[in-house]
């Protein structure tokens, strides 16, 4: 069914009978010509663009839960491409030119709104490394605007720029940059992928990984075996667990990112504003809620939750930023599992197993990567090669020493 | 999250830097190959359940602690001082068993 404003319509005439379901619910066959595993953003758009751009239909999403159950149905939804490595940047310039077709490839609402994200930096020093940022940002055909203080205020009058700590000297203006819904980021890639013939198979978990004579030959899940020769590895926080059961260990550590919800509050806050030196980044959801989060806990943890010491230095980063937001009462929090890399950047590579491919360490970042997570993992599993944008996401690097460190923090574990 | 330092007692996680999994304590030979190096920096079990990592009770007593814990429900078992203390040494107060 081909969504419209004119199905809306005509729907909303006759008693809204004619909705089917967005996608089957089909049964495992006994063999695919390729399996993800793993049925969140990353997964059901790699199978997406399998399906759609290699022609591969005859395939399988393995979800343990319900489709979009991890980080892609709890996240702040921040959609920006502005890195300035090479290899980062390439990608996420990738990434924000297809969530900018996405709504027309999909036909689904995805509510991606472009509306601006602000990095606001507190010294000469940061000043000059967001000058060089965003120099990055346009060699690579992205855009970039430095605001000093005054063009800051224009467009956040309420935020304290005198704070005696980081006072405001201006800010990285992203125009492109922005959030989306991030549940139909999901719903939507899994509507297009069934809609092509892929098999999303959920309340089906991975229990083993077949390998005979160092090539992968199917599954083990919980509703039987399933044979494929290509399989690809898409379970974000859960990477370690799944790897394992083909005999690998990943240069990953799952730790805690908290995040936050206020109630709904009439619309204030237009931008999506990041405050680095606190830790603190915030944006306004469509339905009013100020969404807000900060930096990791910062201990490996599958728990889901935070502790309190977190949550309070973001509350205070938030009120020292923007003193208005302190009477807003705070909905909920959650805690997603974050797949943490070293350097802090992504892998999307082969495995030492024929056939076995994994697209992990995303750490706090793959909301904006979905896309061409997608695009080029199943580029990968179709073709053997890795696509032009995501060469340097390789799981060998931390050992040969071609490190990603966008944050210039360091390679170990723990630092980013 | 509490942890209990074998000296100092129950304290405020905020107390405690977290360094990372145990397996920092087996530092590779000097003749070890580059993939035994790349193993001990990079490469981890990174369970879910029962985990063993180093934390530095930073703002207490500056030992270094090798913690046993419960990734999946933040319940910590055990907290170890990694380096015995020296023969003359007195802890100021022992924790309750």
């Amino acid at each position: 069914m081909r969504y419209s404003g004119w199905k809306v319509i005509t729907e909303g005439l006759f008693g809204n009978r004619g909705w089917t379901p967005a996608w089957r619910d089909p049964a495992p066959k006994a063999q695919y010509d390729a399996i993800i595993i793993g049925g969140g953003g990353h997964g059901l758009a790699t199978a997406f663009y399998l399906a759609k751009n290699h022609g591969l239909t005859n395939i399988a999403v393995l979800e343990k839960g319900y489709l979009g159950s991890g980080n892609i149905g709890r996240n702040t939804t921040i959609v920006r491409a502005n890195y300035f490595l090479p290899g980062n940047s390439e990608f996420y310039s990738h990434s924000l030119k297809l969530w900018e077709g996405m709504e027309a490839e999909l036909n689904y609402n995805v509510m991606h709104s472009q509306r601006g994200l602000i990095n606001l930096f507190h010294s000469d020093g940061q000043r000059d490394a967001f000058v060089r940022r965003g120099n990055a940002m346009i060699n690579q055909s992205d855009d970039a605007i430095l605001l000093d203080r005054d063009g800051v205020r224009e467009h956040l009058p309420y935020l304290d720029f005198e704070q005696t700590r980081f006072p405001i000297y201006g800010g990285l203006l992203h125009s492109r940059g922005g959030s989306a819904r991030h549940d139909a980021v999901a719903w939507g890639y899994a509507r297009g992928a069934d809609q092509r013939g892929v098999d999303l198979i959920q309340n089906c978990e991975v229990t083993g990984i077949d390998i005979e004579n160092g090539r992968v030959t199917g599954v083990q899940t919980t509703r039987g075996a399933i044979k494929a020769a290509k399989v690809g590895i898409i379970v974000a926080g859960r990477s370690g667990q799944v790897a394992a059961m083909a005999g690998m260990r990943l240069p990953i550590e799952s730790h805690i990112l908290q995040a936050f919800v206020s109630e709904g509050l009439k619309p204030v806050i237009n931008h999506v504003i990041s405050f680095g030196m606190g830790h603190f980044y915030i944006s306004q959801s469509d339905k009013g809620g100020l969404v807000f989060g900060g930096d990791l806990d910062f201990y490996a943890s599958y728990a889901s939750r935070g502790n309190l010491p977190m949550v309070e230095h973001v509350m205070e980063a938030g009120m020292t930023l923007m003193p208005m937001i302190g009477r807003a009462k705070v909905l909920r929090s959650w805690g997603g599992i974050m797949d943490m890399t070293p350097d802090g950047s992504p892998i999307i590579d082969r495995t030492h197993i024929d056939g076995l491919f994994i697209d992990c360490g995303w750490n706090y970042g793959g909301f904006k990567a979905v896309p061409a997570s997608g695009w080029c993992m199943a580029h990968l599993m179709a073709t053997g090669q890795s696509h032009e944008t995501a060469r340097r996401f390789r799981l060998d690097r931390f050992a040969t020493g071609h490190l990603l460190d966008e944050e210039g923090t360091g390679s170990q574990h723990n630092l980013h | 999250m509490r942890l209990t330092c074998p000296l100092c007692g129950p304290r405020d996680r905020r107390e405690f830097y977290y360094y990372g999994s145990e397996d920092y304590l087996n530092r590779p030979g000097p003749d070890a190959p580059p993939e035994a190096w790349d193993a001990y920096l990079h490469l981890r079990d990174n369970p879910a359940g029962i985990t063993r990592d180093l934390w530095y009770h930073e703002t207490g007593c500056t030992s270094w602690l090798k913690v046993s814990r419960n990734t999946v429900t933040h319940e910590i078992l055990s907290v170890e001082l990694i380096a015995p203390l020296a023969p003359t040494a007195t802890p100021r107060r022992r924790a309750a068993p």
